[in-house]
């Protein structure tokens, strides 16, 4: 058998595609909803670590530490396996979307709080002289400009979390990489596996690229 | 005309071990221009932060327009107070219109109508009517700094704090932000500039307050501040900056 009949079997691609495309299908629904609760949640955790008073501070601060030193397919396989035995059983696509956004959430709450940061000091200085509210300051002065800044860092750590959703294929989950071993070990052939991987650097690899290009923008028009 | 609109007394402000202000009894009257000049480090710019709260002075009382301010109590009379930067910090998201629209639309709950009639207006007087749609970076620093006065004068205050104005511009561009100050001070609004620009000290001010080291070392008339200064850290700061 040549090489192409091996791993680029076009017969095996067309005959497994179908189990493909649900996979991806599945993978986009984890990732988009993990990346936006990841968003919302890490722009709480910003503001409460930034702005609360002192034990709910803390809380956030405990919060991202752990969920930041914590391996996801540790959290996921907790999640999923361990939770039962304390009456709480998540889906498969529940336990994962769960992990992934718990943890997107600390790393994204450190993207946002070094945006804030980088707000130069003169801006708060301007809102407080008008008589803006916090909540007027936050949202018409500091937060339009932090997130310009965290643009770049929050769309790579969104590539992250899509490229972790591959690790929900240990707790059953249908999604690209789970239907990719089921349909090379249908068709007793790797072609699958090998499309999967094609398939997760098309989609990424223009992300990563426009990363790239807004990193440099931003650069270029400065402060 | 003789109402105190703000009135500082023995106000302590410190920086950790360093203390910016030694118990400042200052007063000013409604319609008032006071000057504030001294060495860098003096404390002039501490103070005026400190009247509308920017600092939080740590002893003493500052009242503004009747109503005692900082040490945890509300904003609310801090928005009779006005404040101009030596940075401008102008919003850089917003439209110049906007920057001036913003503050009496979410603070004096104007329509944005109303407030970008007022902000059309306030430009104008500054000089800027044809600046209105462009971004802060697209404008030159004497520019900005005519936005960040017409700003401040949208939310119509008591008072106006100038912090510096002019120490951030290029030399050629001093003259046309006194200028709008100088059109301002005749206007009846009260203001208090921090400023190391004597020639306009002696043309506008009613009192010039010579500070050193976070006290108020000598204050009065210009007349009497520039013509027979008594104080001899006055006498050889006055030496120092217009001997050039």
């Amino acid at each position: 058998m040549s090489i192409f009949d091996t791993f680029l079997n076009w017969k095996v691609f067309v005959q497994t595609l179908p189990l493909l495309l649900s996979g991806l299908t599945t993978t986009l629904a984890l990732g988009v909803t993990a990346i936006i609760l990841g968003f919302i949640g890490g722009l709480v955790l910003a503001l409460v670590r930034l702005y609360a008073k002192s034990p709910l501070r803390q809380v956030a601060i405990a919060y991202i530490d752990v969920f930041r030193s914590i391996p996801i397919l540790v959290l996921l396989v907790v999640i999923y396996y361990a939770l039962p035995f304390v009456g709480l059983r998540l889906s498969p696509f529940a336990a994962a979307t769960s992990a992934l956004s718990l943890v997107s959430a600390a790393y994204s709450a450190e993207i946002f709080r070094a945006g804030i940061e980088a707000v130069p000091k003169g801006q708060f200085e301007a809102a407080h002289a008008l008589g803006l509210s916090p909540w007027r300051l936050m949202g018409d002065v500091v937060l339009p400009q932090a997130l310009r800044i965290v643009i770049p860092p929050i769309t790579s750590n969104s590539i992250n979390v899509m490229k972790d959703t591959a690790l929900a294929s240990v707790v059953a989950m249908p999604d690209l990489l789970k239907q990719a071993t089921q349909a090379q070990a249908l068709a007793a052939n790797p072609t699958p596996l090998i499309s999967a991987a094609v398939i997760y650097i098309l989609i990424l690899l223009p992300l990563v690229r426009l990363v790239g290009i807004l990193e440099k923008r931003l650069a270029v028009r400065g402060r | 005309m003789t109402r105190p609109i703000i009135e500082m007394n023995n106000v302590v402000k410190t920086f950790g071990m360093f203390q910016a202000l030694h118990g400042i009894d200052l007063s000013v009257k409604e319609g008032e221009i006071v000057v504030i000049i001294g060495p860098s480090g003096s404390g002039k710019s501490t103070l005026i932060r400190c009247i509308n709260q920017l600092e939080e002075h740590n002893a003493g009382a500052i009242v503004v327009d009747g109503a005692e301010v900082g040490r945890g109590r509300k904003r609310a009379t801090l928005i009779e107070v006005g404040m101009v930067f030596q940075s401008f910090n102008l919003f850089p998201h917003m439209t110049v219109l906007r920057n001036v629209a913003l503050g009496p639309v979410r603070v004096r709950g104007l329509s944005w109508a109303d407030a970008e009639e007022r902000a059309r207006r306030l430009l104008a007087r500054v000089g800027l009517a044809d600046q209105a749609a462009k971004y802060p970076a697209q404008l030159s620093g004497g520019q900005q700094q005519r936005v960040g006065i017409a700003r401040a004068l949208a939310m119509e205050p008591k008072v106006l704090l100038f912090d510096e104005p002019t120490s951030a511009l290029d030399p050629e561009m001093v003259g046309e932000v006194l200028d709008v100050m100088q059109q301002l001070a005749k206007t009846g609004v009260t203001m208090v500039v921090v400023t190391h620009e004597m020639g306009f000290a002696r043309k506008v001010a009613d009192r010039v307050v010579f500070m050193d080291g976070g006290r108020i070392v000598e204050e009065g008339t210009p007349d009497e501040i520039f013509n027979a200064p008594r104080d001899p850290r006055l006498r050889s700061f006055l030496q120092a900056v217009l001997s050039h």
